[in-house]
């Protein structure tokens, strides 16, 4: 009981986390109609930047901060190096986006080192909120909770109730149209594209000190922030929402229990020895399962269901 | 208004536009006639900066040839796409606000003139635009760029594909519009509706205007025609 519980609340905070930096690249998706391989960079410079600033003026400027610096960072890569590598199509843009995922990388390493940074969690936050089964929930966790879903719930009136969000998202699918009503579609991608690694940048401030912050941070939810977006189908906000929690709950929830493949057999009055066929296997236990099970979550959707969970068009 | 000479317009290496030359003056509705494919809706494309132009276009003096759409939609031209291009996840009342350049009312159309005239679209506001009928998207469109306030308005084929009635209901709004002093270039293939309305008439063959008269004078030359019109 104590297992589900804690599994489900940290699945939750996990699943917010990876939502803040889908929504975001989801978006960028939208416009560009490829994916951006430097997203999760853009969560690690955020973790980067909040511990700078943190050092220089605390956790709470930093929460403000950083994630204004990525997104002047993400604005300025669209201004100056996307629009003009979009002209040449898709495979160039690409390039570029993987080419800016390494560069990232080095500036990180070149600038606090291959090892991580010691990016803590704020004094004022470092206590256990509640004790249920013994086991102390972290008040940090709660606040990324909160963080998240007010972020949400202004992205969501942004682009649902105000004029600006109305042209992102005419702008999104009908670029074209958009401009001959006299609206600045160029203008209104780099306003995305800083909008959406904004929200990677603050994924990474309070992500970054919950878990780790370190040179491979990018790389590590990288990934799994592709498969969140491609379950949930490009380009689809409530897509990206429901894959992020199922993923974030399935990985937590597999990496808490301690089941064995075997014994799933062993249930089945199967007797699965030391020398029986394929050993290794059997002796898997879910835990050392748990880092595949997004991909093998990609690999059925992308055969049954290409379009992905709430995707209009194929990937 | 408008004043193109020698535009040049390609798609790839293809020469979609071999020298157009075309005016269109305060409050006149011209139409641009021909059969498909012969470069009709890529005129107007180019003239809006959706196709990159080549050659002089002047609007209201001012040469735009080089001007992104988005620029040229401020100058005051309008645009409205065939083919009913709505923006299908917005309502009808969305679509209608993503008309407006800015955030204020103004100029000589308001949301409540649109309703006025096309109570159907009124009754629809709140529905989203892609589930609307193909008549009622083809008003949402015109009025669309209505609500942007242009001083010209090229409409791309606004009568393909509708019932009679509704057509009918269309030429009505183009008189309307002219009435308040807008210009309008129509892209049309229906020779009677276009005849009716038009104080001039273009006709395009093969990337260049091989005719340009009054509807009268059209009437009147069986071989214009017969050799660029008729099927």
């Amino acid at each position: 009981m104590e297992l589900v519980v804690f599994s489900l609340l940290n699945g939750i905070v996990f699943g917010l986390l990876l939502f803040m930096m889908s929504a975001g690249l989801t978006l960028i998706f939208s416009m560009m109609g490829v994916l951006n391989f430097a997203h999760a960079s853009f969560y690690m410079l955020g973790a980067y930047f909040a511990f700078q600033i943190s050092q220089a003026v605390g956790f709470w400027p930093a929460l403000v901060l950083a994630p204004l610096v990525v997104g002047v960072a993400g604005g300025l890569v669209e201004r100056y190096g996307l629009r003009r590598v979009h002209k040449h199509g898709h495979v160039p843009e690409l390039l570029f986006t993987f080419g800016l995922a390494f560069l990232i990388q080095e500036f990180v390493v070149l600038g606090w080192g291959r090892v991580g940074v010691p990016y803590r969690v704020p004094e004022i936050l470092n206590f256990p909120l509640f004790t249920l089964f013994g086991t102390n929930f972290p008040a940090y966790r709660a606040f990324m909770v909160l963080i998240s879903i007010g972020m949400f719930v202004a992205l969501f009136a942004i682009l649902t109730r105000t004029r600006v969000g109305l042209i992102v998202q005419a702008s999104l699918t009908h670029p074209h149209i958009a401009a001959t009503l006299g609206h600045n579609v160029p203008r209104v991608f780099m306003y995305v594209f800083a909008g959406g690694t904004a929200l990677a940048g603050l994924a990474g401030v309070i992500g970054g000190n919950a878990f780790v912050t370190n040179p491979s941070m990018a790389a590590l939810l990288g990934t799994i922030v592709f498969v969140v977006v491609i379950v949930g189908g490009l380009g689809s906000l409530t897509g990206a929402f429901i894959a992020a929690m199922v993923i974030g709950i399935v990985q937590t929830f597999s990496v808490a229990l301690d089941v064995s493949v075997g014994s799933f057999f062993g249930l089945l009055g199967l007797d699965l020895s030391s020398n029986s066929i394929f050993y290794e296997y059997w002796t898997l236990t879910l835990t050392d399962i748990a880092p595949v099970t997004p991909y093998l979550l990609l690999v059925l959707i992308l055969i049954f269901r290409p379009m992905g969970l709430m995707g209009k068009r194929e990937t | 208004m408008l004043e193109i000479k020698d535009l040049h317009a390609y798609y790839g290496k293809s020469h979609i536009l071999q020298g157009v030359d075309l005016r269109v003056g305060n409050g006149e509705i011209v139409s641009l006639l021909g059969r498909n494919g012969v470069g009709r809706s890529t005129t107007i494309k180019a003239i809006i900066g959706d196709v990159p132009p080549e050659g002089s276009i002047r609007f209201k003096g001012e040469e735009i040839v080089g001007l992104k759409a988005h620029e040229i939609a401020h100058l005051g031209i309008g645009y409205v796409p065939e083919n009913r291009d709505i923006f299908p996840g917005l309502t009808v009342r969305q679509n209608l606000l993503l008309g407006m350049k800015g955030t204020k009312q103004q100029g000589r159309w308001t949301m409540d003139n649109m309703f006025e005239m096309f109570p159907l679209l009124a009754e629809r506001a709140d529905t989203e635009g892609g589930v609307i009928s193909g008549g009622e998207q083809q008003m949402l469109t015109i009025c669309r760029t209505l609500m942007g306030d242009p001083d010209l308005i090229m409409i791309d084929e606004p009568t393909e594909g509708l019932a009679p009635m509704l057509v009918e209901q269309v030429s009505e709004l183009l008189a309307e519009i002219a009435t308040r002093g807008v210009s309008v270039l129509l892209v049309e293939q229906k020779l009677t509706i276009a005849l009716k309305i038009s104080q001039r008439v273009y006709v395009m063959g093969h990337g260049r205007i091989v005719f340009e008269g009054t509807p009268e004078e059209l009437r009147a030359n069986d071989q214009i025609r017969k050799e660029w019109l008729e099927v």
